[in-house]
């Protein structure tokens, strides 16, 4: 433990720590409440390893200026919050369809609209999954400490790289904002991948021709390689084409090399689920809630447990219709009106009984109140 | 030491409620304790109520915010009205001798002047927060953090310049608990 070094963090602070740590050189972005921190430690510390910081107009042009920085080779990120996110999903799309790696962190906070600016909420989990047009792959990552903000930045930046997408760092208020201990580790002992590049010369280089593993091996500009990025649907040259073969084809690709390799970023806790028969899914801030409820519960002898997503995108299937085959009943709680909810009743439903817990107040949800509703159902 | 300490501290935005509680929370940190600080206010840059919580603990933190306050600092009349519920029915309360206390409120109370202090003694409220630090780290005791660890933990979190008038605020803090 002793070249370890602790420092007392906040979540945001952690995943500028994180992305650093990854190789991020670029950021774009347009500061807003509660992740405005993301924004400012980064216009700080990557003029001084050579990075480049730029406050963009808005959150349109920041998902199109890391998107072009990530085309020139670097690892890019842009932070936000709801009413940026929205207006990054345009965007989010083109990075999906012109297979561009870069990061994408939303700090949730109440909506719609404008919303609670300082308030937790975990509005944007639809949104995360289904917020750009069209049928798209999406990889969503929720932390739910300062710690693991720090881990799953690293581990964002590692997925974008190797499946070449767009993945989004689904935060809320309650972790942006909250400090606690934090280990910053050796670099020695991150693992940071990075996008794969072609080995063959630039003549013979067909941008968008995927190897077996479905992701196509990237160049950057400037190297000499020249290609055609478009988000319009596109050949493996880079250049449009209404052929529907050519469509379809790319559509499912662009799917597929996330779900089919979803056991490589399937990242979810379990807690004391051994014999439990009534299941907290939980995730993001209130996971520290159910956890806590957890202990409660089963000192009133109630044998609770909890399953709590890091990956919340694509969805764990395997992992929830393991938890209703064991359980008796499901409680999802969210700070929202029941969105993951959906996913989990869709799966699970079959198996046992799902019951929703939720709040929209902007205040975290307690202990007490997930014991309540199901102290209520007992 | 006991298992774990809730602490709250309220009062109005701009009196610098959040970095006193960063500056505990880091403390106990360096003592080798978890800690999770977090605060929650209104979208206005200065005025509104602004409460701030840390909890100490020997074990993991899961519940970032406090349930029952062990000691609730109100520097406002407004923060103590919205904040005193959170009390534990044992906890002490750390009012600015401003502020109103109903009089049959059951806990401890210490009625301290610590706005006027902040002005007479140093020129200047805005070391109210840091003579705050003082009082509760002293109703916490050294047993819980070290004095030399609290001092280390106020001179990175200050502007450099002020780093002697807020260790000066912090010993005052303390004295105006222990006399």
């Amino acid at each position: 433990m002793s070249n370890k070094k602790y420092k007392l963090l906040q979540g945001n602070e952690a995943c500028v720590e994180g992305a650093l740590a990854a190789g991020m050189r670029f950021f774009a972005g347009y500061p807003i409440t509660p992740s405005t921190e993301i924004a400012e430690i980064s216009s700080q510390r990557l003029p001084l390893i050579g990075g480049k910081f730029i406050q963009m107009e808005d959150e349109l042009a920041s998902m199109a200026a890391i998107i072009g920085a990530s085309l020139t080779g670097l690892k890019s990120m842009t932070a936000t919050s709801g009413p940026g996110f929205s207006l990054m999903q345009e965007n989010i799309g083109y990075a999906a369809i012109t297979e561009t790696p870069c990061v994408i962190v939303n700090v949730q906070r109440g909506g719609p609209s404008t919303g609670l600016p300082t308030s937790p909420a975990q509005g944007d989990v639809m949104q995360a999954k289904w917020g750009t047009h069209g049928d798209h792959p999406v990889v969503a990552l929720t932390p739910n400490s300062v710690q693991e903000t720090y881990e799953y930045t690293v581990k964002a930046f590692n997925i974008a790289e190797k499946y070449r997408t767009p993945v989004i760092l689904l935060m809320d208020e309650t972790v942006g904002h909250m400090r606690e201990k934090m280990i910053i580790k050796d670099p020695s002992e991150i693992e940071v991948i990075n996008r794969k590049k072609p080995n063959c010369k630039p003549i013979e280089y067909i941008a968008f021709k995927p190897d077996k593993d479905m992701v196509p091996p990237m160049a950057a500009f400037g190297e000499g390689y020249r290609y055609h990025v478009t988000g319009l649907v596109h050949d493996e040259t880079g250049f449009p084409t209404n052929n529907n073969e050519v469509a379809e084809n790319l559509i499912r690709r662009l799917v597929e090399k996330i779900e089919k390799n979803i056991e490589d970023f399937s990242y979810y806790e379990e807690y004391r689920l051994e014999d439990a028969e009534v299941v907290i899914v939980a995730y993001g801030g209130v996971s520290r809630s159910a956890k806590y409820a957890v202990d409660e519960l089963r000192k009133k002898n109630i044998k609770a447990g909890m399953f709590r997503p890091i990956t919340i995108w694509p969805f764990l299937e395997k992992q929830i219709r393991e938890v209703g085959l064991r359980a008796k009943e499901i409680y999802v709680a969210e700070m929202n009106l029941g969105q993951y909810f959906l996913e989990v009743e869709r799966v699970a439903g079959k198996y046992c009984s799902v019951k929703k817990i939720n709040k929209v107040n902007g205040e975290l949800m307690t202990p007490d109140e997930i014991i309540n509703s199901i102290g209520g159902n007992i | 030491m006991k298992k774990n300490f809730e602490l709250q501290l309220s009062g109005s935005g701009g009196q610098g409620v959040i970095l006193a509680a960063i500056i505990l929370a880091d403390a106990a940190i360096a003592q080798g304790l978890n800690a999770v600080q977090t605060q929650s206010y209104g979208p206005e840059a200065r005025g509104g109520a602004s409460k701030s919580e840390v909890i100490i603990s020997s074990e993991e933190i899961y519940f970032p915010k406090v349930r029952k306050a062990d000691i609730l600092l109100a520097l406002t009349q407004n923060s103590y009205d919205k904040y005193v519920d959170f009390l534990d029915e044992n906890g002490i309360l750390i009012v600015d001798d401003h502020v109103k206390v109903d009089e049959d409120l059951p806990n401890k109370v210490y009625n301290l002047p610590i706005l006027n202090s902040a002005f007479d003694k140093f020129g200047t409220r805005m070391v109210a927060n840091i003579i705050s630090v003082g009082a509760i780290y002293a109703l916490l005791g050294e047993n819980v953090i070290d004095k030399n660890i609290m001092l280390r933990s106020i001179t990175e979190r200050v502007p450099p310049v002020t780093v002697e008038k807020n260790i000066a605020a912090f010993n005052e803090g303390i004295k105006l608990i222990r006399g």
